[in-house]
């Protein structure tokens, strides 16, 4: 397998304060990955500069087979090269209905010219109801977003995702707040996801990491500490040091 | 497990909403042209004569606020960009077909009075003998080059959409592109506002500083035309000007360009993480709806007969904002229902119709204390009616929803919470 996403001595400080400290990191096609940490590891900020939310001081982000620097580009661009991301908080447009939220994710021209003269194809809106249909949504899809559960925004913003057709997909703690019925669900959707993308969880939940049954990262002060299977990362003495024994 | 706690659920409502927006357009179409009607009836120009030409003008004059408001609300209500500078491109929209007016008639003038010379007269001495009519109230004999044009209505009506789209185009690129944002925004434009003011009132502007332009009601080569008639004309332009935009703007904020934009206002860096090129947005909106104002403003100062300066004050600006909130902002008819009911209302207070309110101590005239309640109902309406006066037609067509925007849900203890959205 390739590798999709390769970051590579990235460092970033924030009023003299390291949120990352000459990060390296890869990801190849097709593969779950979870990142793990305690608080202020630097886990968000990673995300952040991958996405082009942040630029950061040193280092190099590069994506794709071009290995195309990722350090230009604006997050419009990054979105549309194929990195989707969903924040820690559902973030949905609450005064839109689920399809409407969905229509938006759709992988279609972003630029406003190509948007005016848009109309929704039926393939489209069958794509639309299918996505629904994955995420459980199938029931509520003329409700306005702002009207659903917690679970439902965390799931709704994953379809969006999974509409955009990300190759890289970056997820910030889906199973936050989440009942276990909801989490094993939204396990599944992320299970489901990799199989045909690159997906980079964030999570704080041991138990959630363990079910995804996947490669972990621990980040650690804003660098990595250790790398492998669960089992691997969770018997590493300074793992459990910083993390698991706080 | 998750597939049965969600078949619980209400089956998803039908979406009643795009019937429901073309029915508003039908309705809000069919109020126009009935209005357009009845006054032409009315009218003295056509009709039996109730309505005087003068109020024909207000009309005429509040419908090219109706456009500018719509405007206001595409840019504000439905984009997020709270821009207090929308009345500068109005009164561009109003200098540019102005110069035009006072020009050509100026020249009517001139010729008239030159015939009478034994040699006839170069197009050299008309052209200073108009020169020295328009600018001799600044102490100028010459023509600023912005007037190189001003002999050409085409080109100056080119000029009502190219100078505020080009200036709308020029700052919101500088704007948009540094992410400026919110409140940061909307001084910048009030101050963009006050400074092109500023610059209007100098006498060397070249637009006759404060005097600005006056006659503009005068059609040059129409002066046989009754006022009573010409007015109607423009009356019939502002209708015809406000349906289109109105339809125009219809067909912006419907579909899926009406949602992105409306994305954009609610959660701008969302709509980045989704691939949408958000200052493209809004560059586009902003420069729209700039067109649209100064097209606004160039049917509106013929039926006002003078601009000057004072009109493109910052003040101006806001009140436009305080019609589109009082009207319902985010339904473009909330928009027109707003500037044609506070600027009306503020005609007939500030006209001096409105009886003076004694209270032994102090008598309340209206003319002064106008504004204060019209500040008072914008802090009233921001507080307790957010919605405006359109809001209103919601409780007729019930389509409440339980509000929940911007509740923090709280990810923390529980999760399923559906039954609590549940009316």
């Amino acid at each position: 397998m390739s590798t999709l996403l390769e970051v590579s001595g990235v460092s970033v400080s924030f009023d003299g304060f390291r949120a990352i400290n000459n990060l390296t990191f890869q990801i190849a096609e097709r593969e779950m990955r979870a990142v793990i940490g305690p608080n202020g590891a630097g886990k968000t900020t990673f995300m952040d500069i991958v996405t082009g939310k942040t630029r950061p001081d040193a280092g190099q982000v590069l994506w794709g087979e071009k290995s195309q620097s990722l350090l230009r580009m604006s997050e419009s661009r990054i979105a549309q090269a194929g990195i989707g991301r969903k924040f820690q908080r559902p973030t949905v447009f609450e005064d839109q209905t689920v399809a409407e939220n969905l229509m938006l994710a759709l992988k279609k021209k972003r630029g406003p010219l190509a948007v005016l003269r848009f109309r929704a194809s039926a393939e489209d809106r069958e794509r639309v109801e299918q996505l629904a249909g994955e995420i459980g949504l199938n029931a509520a899809l003329h409700r306005k977003s702002g009207e659903l559960s917690h679970g439902q925004k965390q799931w709704l913003e994953i379809g969006m995702l999974l509409a955009q057709e990300p190759r890289l997909l970056l997820v910030d703690e889906p199973a936050a707040g989440m009942t276990a019925a909801e989490r094993e669900h939204t396990t599944a959707l992320l299970v489901e996801a990799a199989k045909t993308r690159a997906v980079v969880v964030i999570e704080h939940d041991m138990e959630f990491v363990r079910r995804l049954n996947c490669k972990v990262t621990v980040l650690h002060e804003g660098s990595v500490l250790a790398e492998g299977s669960i089992d691997h990362v969770t018997s590493d003495e300074k793992v459990i040091e910083v993390y698991l024994g706080r | 497990m998750a597939e049965t706690t969600l078949s619980t659920q209400r089956a998803g409502r039908k979406p009643r909403f795009l019937l429901a927006d073309n029915a508003s357009v039908l309705i809000f179409m069919g109020l126009l042209a009935l209005f357009t009607l009845g006054v032409t009836v009315l009218s003295e120009g056509f009709g039996i004569g109730v309505i005087s030409t003068s109020f024909v003008k207000t009309l005429g004059k509040t419908l090219c606020l109706c456009l500018v408001a719509l405007a206001m609300d595409l840019v504000w209500g439905y984009c997020g960009i709270l821009s207090l500078g929308h009345m500068a491109f109005f009164g561009l929209g109003g200098y540019a077909i102005g110069m035009w007016l006072m020009y050509a008639r100026t020249e009517i003038i001139v010729t008239e009075s030159l015939a009478a010379a034994a040699l006839p007269p170069t197009p050299q001495e008309i052209s200073d003998g108009i020169a020295a009519q328009i600018f001799g109230v600044v102490g100028a004999s010459e023509f600023p080059p912005i007037w190189a044009f001003a002999h050409s209505l085409p080109l100056q009506l080119a000029a009502v959409v190219l100078v505020p789209g080009l200036l709308a185009l020029v700052f919101g690129w500088l704007a948009f592109r540094s992410r400026v944002t919110g409140v940061y925004l909307s001084i910048l434009t009030q101050a963009m506002t006050l400074a092109l003011s500023l610059y209007l009132f100098q006498n060397d502007s070249g637009l006759r500083g404060n005097n600005g332009l006056s006659g503009l009601q005068n059609l040059p080569g129409l002066g046989d035309v009754p006022q009573s008639t010409v007015s109607l004309w423009f009356f019939w332009a502002s209708a015809l000007a406000l349906g289109l935009g109105y339809l125009l703007c219809v067909r912006v904020v419907s579909g899926k360009f009406g949602s992105v934009i409306r994305a954009i206002r609610d959660d701008e860096s969302r709509a980045r993480f989704l691939g949408y090129p958000v200052e493209g947005y809004k560059l586009f909106i902003f420069t729209l709806t700039a067109i649209l104002a100064g097209i606004a403003g160039a049917l509106y100062y013929p039926q006002a007969g003078i601009i000057n300066p004072a009109e493109i004050a910052p003040i101006a600006s806001i009140y436009l904002a305080v019609w589109v909130a009082i009207g319902g902002r985010g339904r473009l008819y909330g928009a027109v229902i707003g500037a044609a009911f506070v600027s009306l209302l503020s005609t007939w207070f500030t006209g001096g119709q409105a009886p003076d309110v004694s209270l032994g101590f102090y008598t309340i005239q209206w003319v002064d204390w106008w504004t204060v309640l019209l500040g008072l109902s914008f802090v009233a309406v921001t507080l307790f009616a957010p919605k405006g006066i359109g809001g209103l037609f919601d409780l007729i067509a019930d389509r409440r929803h339980q509000d929940r925007h911007g509740a923090d849900l709280g990810p923390e203890p529980g999760a399923l919470r559906e039954k609590e959205s549940q009316v």
